[in-house]
This record gives C-alpha cells, structure tokens and sequence, in this order.
C-alpha cells in the first residue's frame, strides 16, 4: 500500500517534470531557451515584465477573493442594504500612481533595448586589411523558401544558413514577393520581410548547433504568407569562426563532379541538357542573391531536411521532385512532368537525381 | 401602435420586423444575426482546434485552413462581437436615458440591414468561389497576391456593413447628447450609457481609415489602381497604417461597451452603488482617447525603427493605468456590498481574473523589444483571446442573461446559465492559457499545421480539448434559450429585485412607445433613489401623459441596403470581364438611390399614439413589478 503510495507519488513528480520541461519546449525553438544574445536580452525582459506583473496579479487576487467570499448575500442576510459609498480619492490616488510606478520600472529598460537592438553601427565598420568586421547576411524571403546571400564573401546557400558564434551576423531582410517574417526563436525576435524596403538588424548566436539533438536551430516564417506559411521553415547551422571561415572556402571553390556513375547521370539530367533543373538551381555556392528563381543546391547534401520540411533523405526526396504540390502547396516549383515533356520521370532518372544532389556539399 | 403588428401570423411577425424602426426591435434583430454569426465563427474556431489537435494533422488542407482562419476572425469581430453588443445598446441604452427611441429611428433600421446584407455578403463567399485567404487583417501584398474572389467578398462586404455600423454610431452619438431624460446630466448617465457613447464617438472617428483602406482595396483589385502594388509604386505597409488606425480603436470599441455592461452588473448584484463613479467615467474616456494613439504596437516588426516603436511602447504602457482603475473601482464597488451570485454576476466575477491576465500579457507586448520575440507567435492569440473571450464574449453572455428579461419579459433559467458559465469559464482558460506557451515555444500563430518535431504536441492537444468544453456551453446556453421561450414565464419591471437604472423602471419587454411620462431623473443610480424612498409609483415623472408622436414603419431600409448588396455582385465579378456586371452595378445603385429618392420625397410624418390608449395601456399593466 505505502509502496504503491510512492510509486503514485513518483508518478505524478515525474508527470509534473515533464510537463514543466514540455513547457520550456525544445531548444532548437523556444524563445524560453536562448541561444543568443539578442534572444536572452529579450528573455530578461519576459522575466522582468513577468515579475512586475506577478506582483499585479498578486495584489488584485487578495483584494478580489477578499471581495468575493467576505461579502456575500448568503452570509448577510436578503434584507441588507449596504452603505452607498461614492468613492475615495485616496484610493485612486493610490492605484493610479502605483501603476505608474510599474509602468517606469519596465518602461526603462524598453527604451533602452528598443535603441540598443535597433544600433547597427557597427555594421559597415572595417578593419585594417578592409574586410568588415562583422558578417553581413543578405536574408530574401521567397514564397515558401529563404535565400541567404553573403555580400563581402561572394557566396549564396538557401534554406539553412550558416553563421559563426561569438560576433555580431547583421542582417538585411527583403522579401521578392508577399510578406513575410524572418524568425529564429532561440536566437532573438523576428524581423518583418517587406516588399518595398530592406530591414537591417542583428543577432548573436552563442551556442554551436552541432551540441544540439537534431544539429540546428528552427527557423520560421511568421507572417501569413499563403497557403504553406507553416511550412516556410529554414534551419540555422551555428560554428566557430575557424569552422566557418572553412566553410566560406569551400563554398568559394569550385567543388569536384560526381565520381559515381548514378550521379554522374543525375547531373546530366539536372543539366540544360536533361529536366533542365539548372535554370532555376544553381549547384555553385559562388554568385549573388535574387537572382536564381529557385533555391541554391551548393550545400545539398548538407542539409538537414527536404524542403525545410521532410526528413532528409532520398525517398523523400525524390517524393518531394515527384510532387512538390502534395508537400507544399502553392509553392512555386514546376511539376516535373512538364519539364519532361509531358511524361513521369522514370524510377531510376529519380534515383539518379536524388544521388546527384544528395552528393552536393561542401562540408567534407 | 401600428396597424401592421396588430395582425397575428409567422408572415406578418417577419414583416413587423422587416420593417420596424423601434430601438427594441431592431435589438433583437441585431441579437439574433450577430447571434447566428456567431454560431457560425464558433464552428469555424471549432475546425481550428479540430486540425491543430495533433501534429501534421489533415482535416483541413492549407488552404482551406486558411480560409476559416480568416473567416473566423472577420465574423466574429465584425460580424458577432460587434452587432451583439449594438444588438444591447439598441435595446437598453435609449431606456437608461428614459429617451422614447433613438434620435433616427429610420437610420437605425438602416444601419442593422446594412450589416446584416453586408454579413450575408461576405458569407456567400463560401459558396461562390472561397472565402477570404488573407487573416482578418488582409494585410496588400498577400490578399493582391491571392486569386480567389475571397478577397473582395471581403472588402465590399465590410465596405456595406461598415456603412452600417458608422451609422449607427453617430446614431447613438445625437441618441445620447439630445434625448436625455430631463435630470440626467452627464454625470448621472449609467456607466453602459457612456461606454456607448464613447464606443460610439470611436466608431465615428475609427471606421472612416477602414473604408478608405478597403476602397484603396477595391480599386486595387477591381479596376487596376496600383495603391499597394509595389512593383508600379504603392506601398503595402500603409495598408497596415490605415488598418491598425482602425483596428486598434476597434478593440476599444468592443471592449468598452463589456466593461460598461460589468459597471451595471457590479453595481447590482452587489446592491451597491459604482465604487467611484467619477473615475469610472474618466478611466472610460481616456482608454478611448489613449486607443487612437497606439497603433504602431500591431507593427513592432515592421521595421519602423526605435523611435516610433519606443514612443508607441510608452504609449501603450500607460493604457495600463486607465483599466487598471477600472479593475480597482469595480472590486471596490463588491467591497462592502451584499454580492449575490446571479449568473450575470458568476460572468462579472470570471471575467475579472480572465481580463487582468489579458491586461498584463498586453502591457508585457507593450515592451517592443520582447514583443519581436511575441509578436505573431501563438502568445499574441492568447492574449487577444483573453481580452476579447475574457472580456466582450463574457460581457454578451452576461447581457444576454442580464437582459433577456427586459427584452423579452421572461428569465433565462438560472441553473442552465450557470452550467453555461461554468463550461466556457473552464474551456476558455484551459483552452488559451496554455497558448501563451506554445508561443513562447516558437510556435508561430496562422499555421494550419506543426510538425510532430517541434515539441508543440501536448500544449495543442490539451487547447484543443478546452474548445470542446466552450462549444458545450454554448449548446447549454441555446438549450436555455428555446426552453425559456417556451415556457415564457412572465416577469415584471425589475426582475432582478436590485435593479438601479431606469431600464428597471419600465415594464419587461416595455412598451413600444417605451415610457408613458418621460421620467424626472433626481442622481445617479435613479430608479434605486425612488424605491429607497418608497415611491410606490416607480418615478417621478417630467410631464403629464399626453398623445406621444410615433414614426411610421419602413421597408425602405431593407431595400436601400439590398441595392448595395446587389452592386457589390457586379463589382465583384467586374474583372472577369462578363457582361452583365456593369449592369448589374447600375441596377444595384439605381435600387439604392431610388428608394434614398423616395425617403427623401415622400413626406413620412408619423402617427401619434393617444392618450387614451395610454391609459388603457396602463391598466393593462400594472407597475408595480408583476404583472
């Protein structure tokens, strides 16, 4: 009986446990687990605001649970008529300068973060040998992917950027079509992706992602942007500045072609020759930003999912090329069979395919 | 009284109806179309949580999904919230300042038919084509981007019932500075009587930015303008500017009239008079002020830099001050009364903790820098929920309790709206409390899906288990409601027994002429200052009884919104390049004008009740409260 008695109360301590880490949610996402300055700013605030307004809930709870058991018919009797009170200055005295009070204790700091996030000072400044500083990441939001373009590096990738730990990454955010917003929830809060002008700020990214379970922070969009606004997902691959630096240089050269045969076959067909895939595709890193109409496949092969959005690997893959339509409706990918004049791409052109840009990346 | 109402039968009740300028009758109306729209919003919030119960769920594809997202929105703020809190002060409001009907009795007609072909419009959409795809906020670059006709069943059907609804505002607006009863000074309007009046001073200045946005729409979509078209030059973010101008008083424009409806029912149930009325007042009038300043903070993200977003942060914060006096007056006015806890005052209590959590999730949005981590995230929905549910949707199920016998002359069941209460207050929290979180976890807001990796499972399947709870509650309530009609057990004025305004001095439902004698009003709080001095009579009166001059019953509101109406078919499918849609757009305003024509000409100069009939009315009713 005692016995069972514990292993209930393990139960419910364990159930409580997980509820509450449930709560915090997982760190590739939540804003409750920062990963970067910028996000850990904004947590303070959440726990500054939080506290304050504990203490608001604190006050009116006492006042009301006293209101409403201290006063009731039941207890006074049908005939009470109580004292028509009109009011107290005194009192409202009271409860508007204390609310003001509150308001300077959290206004302070608002300001001030408010003009510390939006300081892009830095961003042009150069240093000796004439290179910046600081990373400058050109973000293009397209509907239901993102481009990132690195200005000073001469480099592209889509869909999963890379960035080094421990200096400030500005970005400047635009979008080539509808409105969206880019969000990195661990990393800091969102920025709008407008239309009709470029939005700069910045981000620190402290945490490797490599430490994380699955090996990069979710991004999102967070504005409604059409049908597949939920799945408008990149990821954020975060190194050290000598991994990084690496991997600028690898996506500067020009990486080697396929050695196997299967994939060898996949680039012809991904070629003008072939579906014609390159038209929209590049495969080199090299190059500028909205320029291409579909994603930059350089780091293909490094990626961590499919699309944003499937696990990463070349069934789904070649599901995706199948019918990209079934996995993301309204995006803007051409359906296959017109590219292949009206016909299915064959079984084993699709494993080619899959092959060849499986075989993409600069990570080796 | 109109011969018209005197026939018996289905077909005659319906055109009494149609036809109709009396304040009371058109209330109905407003209560039963907002009422249905907002059954339809609710089985629309229903599929939400239906396809967000668990992840990667298919009950509704993207698209659709986003369809009943915006459809859920648009209906329930413009088309349930809205016209059910009209639907009250339409029928309490020209009572509580002992006014025989509103200033224009026809232009109220007209603005309820307005709304109501403007609400079937919009609603059409489903059936022809699609519904809007854009959020209720309809931001440029996506509702030109979108391809259906949703859209513009959007702008023209918001476009007719906003004609509606500003009319009805400045309705109210003449309605209370000319009709008050002799003895009532500003100061000694009920607290709902002047949240109507400042609502309404906000419609008149709030929906003038929204129909210039939507026209910019409309011309944008229909005939080729290039307002928000960037790529010829417009702009889409003053589309957010024009919207939020509007959008952000709206609230104001919700809530106000809730925290009025509460100010009565504190005041009642706890027999006691408003804990500092003054401040009340003030509190009232400077949220409404304060609301016109603070648009900006729907657009931190937006990129408008730190200095606007500071000043809009600061002054957003300081909205605080105002509610949170407010909050403190009414929990004072409990304090030392004698609180019984009717069901009307069971919503007046709940809504307390709920509208405080609301309050200061808001001012935490308030500080700009957190808000680029909240904004757009599922917190944001949980906060606007807590406002809005928390506070308007408690304060319509509280009228219509608190009310229905003044409106219809029989009680709702006490423990049907009790059950009532208790589902919705436990499905509403346990619905949208866990949604700040799922916010907070990264979950941004208008997804119609989240993958099974992003931790999100638990906290949706438990909000989407509280819907469940709300939708019964909202059974029970229309179960009371068809119960309570058929067995219409008759009640007399002041059913409740505490009853302190003048609305509770009058017979349930009054008369359509409302009071006989105009009342003489001696303070605040009048009807309560004459039973306490044991005026077996109920008032005092400002005027002998004599004839009273009535106006006369019209279709032609019907059929000036119904012109409307039929042009907005034409409009809509103008770039379709068809044939009959200019006509049609001819035909439409050729019905509108034409019956505008006709009201202008026909010389229309009432009828006067006499009074004979008065007294022979008065017989028949007695006034001591029973009947």
């Amino acid at each position: 009986m005692i016995n069972g008695l514990k292993k209930w109360r393990l139960f419910t301590l364990m159930a409580a446990l997980i509820f509450f880490l449930a709560g915090c949610g997982r760190e590739e996402i939540s804003t409750l687990i920062p990963a970067g300055g910028v996000a850990q700013d904004q947590f303070n605030l959440l726990i500054l605001s939080s506290v304050v307004m504990l203490f608001v809930i604190i006050v009116v709870t006492i006042v009301y649970v006293l209101a409403i058991t201290k006063f009731r018919r039941s207890k006074l009797g049908d005939e009470f008529i109580p004292e028509q009170v009109e009011g107290s200055a005194k009192l409202e005295f009271l409860w508007t300068a204390i609310p003001i009070v509150l308001i300077i204790i959290i206004a302070i700091p608002t300001v001030y973060q408010t003009f510390d996030l939006a300081d892009t000072r830095t961003m042009d400044v150069e240093a000796e040998d004439g290179s910046m500083t600081n990373l400058t990441v050109n973000v293009i939001a397209k509907l239901y992917w993102w481009e990132f373009e690195y200005p000073e590096q001469g480099i592209v990738t889509a869909q999963e950027l890379v960035v080094p730990t421990d200096q400030r990454v500005y970005f400047n955010v635009v979008s080539a079509d509808v409105k969206h917003s880019f969000w990195i929830p661990s990393i800091g809060g969102k920025i709008d992706a407008n239309p009709e002008n470029t939005n700069t700020f910045y981000l620190t990214f402290d945490q490797e992602s490599s430490e994380l379970e699955d090996g990069v922070f979710y991004g999102k969009c967070a504005e409604l942007c059409g049908p597949s606004h939920a799945l408008m997902d990149f990821k954020v691959k975060t190194m050290n500045s000598g991994d990084f630096d690496q991997w600028v240089t690898a996506m500067q050269e020009e990486q080697p072609a396929p050695s196997e045969e299967l994939a060898q076959t996949g680039e012809e067909l991904f070629g003008q020759d072939g579906l014609g895939c390159i038209a929209c595709h590049a495969t080199s890193g090299v190059g500028e930003g909205n320029i291409m109409a579909g994603p930059n496949l350089a780091t293909f092969g490094d990626r961590n999912r499919v699309a944003g959005i499937l696990e990463h690997n070349e069934e789904n893959l070649k599901a995706w090329i199948r019918d990209p339509q079934q996995y993301k409706p309204g995006n803007q990918m051409p359906d296959v069979k017109s590219l292949n004049g009206g016909q299915d791409v064959s079984e084993q052109d699709l494993d080619a395919l899959a092959a060849y840009l499986m075989s993409l990346s600069v990570e080796q | 009284m109109s011969s018209n109402a005197q026939k018996s039968g289905f077909g005659a009740t319906i055109w009494d109806y149609m036809t109709s300028v009396d304040h009371k009758k058109i209330a109905i109306l407003y209560l039963m179309s907002g009422g249905l729209f907002f059954l339809i919003g609710g089985i629309e919030a229903m599929m939400i949580r239906i396809q967000l119960m668990k992840a990667g769920n298919d009950f509704l594809s993207a698209g659709t999904y986003n369809e009943v997202l915006t459809m859920h929105g648009t209906t329930m703020i413009f088309l349930a919230a809205m016209p059910l809190l009209l639907g009250f002060m339409n029928a309490i409001m020209p009572l509580q300042i002992g006014a025989r009907d509103v200033a224009f009795p026809f232009l109220n007609s007209l603005g309820f038919w307005l709304f109501f072909f403007g609400g079937v419009f919009l609603n059409l959409s489903w059936f022809l084509g699609g519904a809007p795809d854009a959020g209720w906020t309809n931001y440029a670059s996506l509702a030109l981007a979108s391809e259906s006709h949703g859209i513009d069943f959007y702008s023209l059907g918001l476009t007719i019932s906003g004609f509606g609804t500003l009319i009805s505002g400045i309705n109210f607006l003449v309605t209370i500075i000319n009709m008050r009863a002799p003895g009532m000074t500003y100061m000694r309007m009920p607290l709902f009587t002047w949240t109507t009046f400042v609502a309404s001073a906000l419609i008149l200045l709030a929906f003038p930015p929204l129909t210039i946005a939507i026209f910019f729409m409309v011309f944008d979509r229909l005939f080729g303008s290039h307002f928000f078209d960037v790529a010829a030059g417009g702009n889409t973010i003053i589309w957010e500017h024009l919207f939020w101008i509007f959008g952000h008083p709206e609230v104001y424009i919700l809530i106000l009239p809730a925290f009025g409806i509460f100010s009565e029912i504190f005041a009642i149930f706890s027999r006691k008079r408003l804990f500092g009325y003054t401040a009340l007042v003030f509190a009232t009038i400077l949220i409404g002020f304060y609301g016109f300043m603070v648009w900006a903070h729907h657009m931190f993200t937006v990129g408008l830099g730190p200095t606007a977003n500071a000043i809009f942060a600061l002054a957003t914060m300081i909205i605080a001050v105002p509610t949170g006096v407010k909050i403190f007056n009414w929990l004072l006015t409990i304090w030392g009364g004698s609180v019984s806890f009717a069901t009307p005052m069971l919503y007046a209590v709940g809504f307390i903790p709920s509208f405080v959590a609301g309050g200061v999730t808001g001012v935490m949005q308030a500080m700009a820098p957190l808000d680029y981590q909240l904004h757009d995230s599922y917190f944001i929905v949980a906060h606007f929920h807590y406002v809005i549910v928390g506070g308007v949707v408690l304060a319509i199920f509280a009228a219509t309790h608190l009310y229905w016998p003044k409106m219809f002359g029989t009680m709702l069941s006490e423990k049907l709206g009790k059950v009532t209460f208790w589902l919705f207050f436990i499905g509403f929290h346990l619905t949208f409390f866990i949604q700040h979180f799922l916010g907070l976890m990264g979950m941004p807001r208008r997804v119609y899906t989240f993958g099974a990796d992003q931790g999100w499972d638990l906290f949706n399947a438990i909000s989407s288990a509280g819907a469940i709870f709300m939708a019964l509650g909202v059974i029970i309530l229309l179960v009371n409601v068809i119960m309570t009609t058929v067995k219409n057990e008759r009640v007399g004025n002041d059913p409740w027994g505490d009853g302190r305004t003048l609305e509770w001095a009058i017979p349930s439902p009054p008369p359509f002429y409302n009071f006989a004698q105009t009342p003489l009003v001696r303070g605040l709080d009048t009807y309560w200052i004459e039973k306490m001095e044991g005026n077996k009579e109920g008032m005092i009166y400002a005027e002998p009884l004599g004839d009273i001059h009535m106006p006369n019953n019209s279709f032609i509101p019907v059929v000036m919104s119904f012109g409307l109406f039929v042009a907005s078919f034409g409009a809509l499918y103008h770039p379709d390049d068809l044939p009959w849609t200019v006509p049609v757009i001819v035909l439409g305003l050729l019905i509108t004008f034409g019956s505008m024509l006709l009201r202008s000409l026909k010389d229309d100069l009432g009828f006067h009740v006499h009074k004979e009939d008065l007294i022979k009315d008065r017989e028949g009713v007695k006034t001591d409260g029973h009947q």
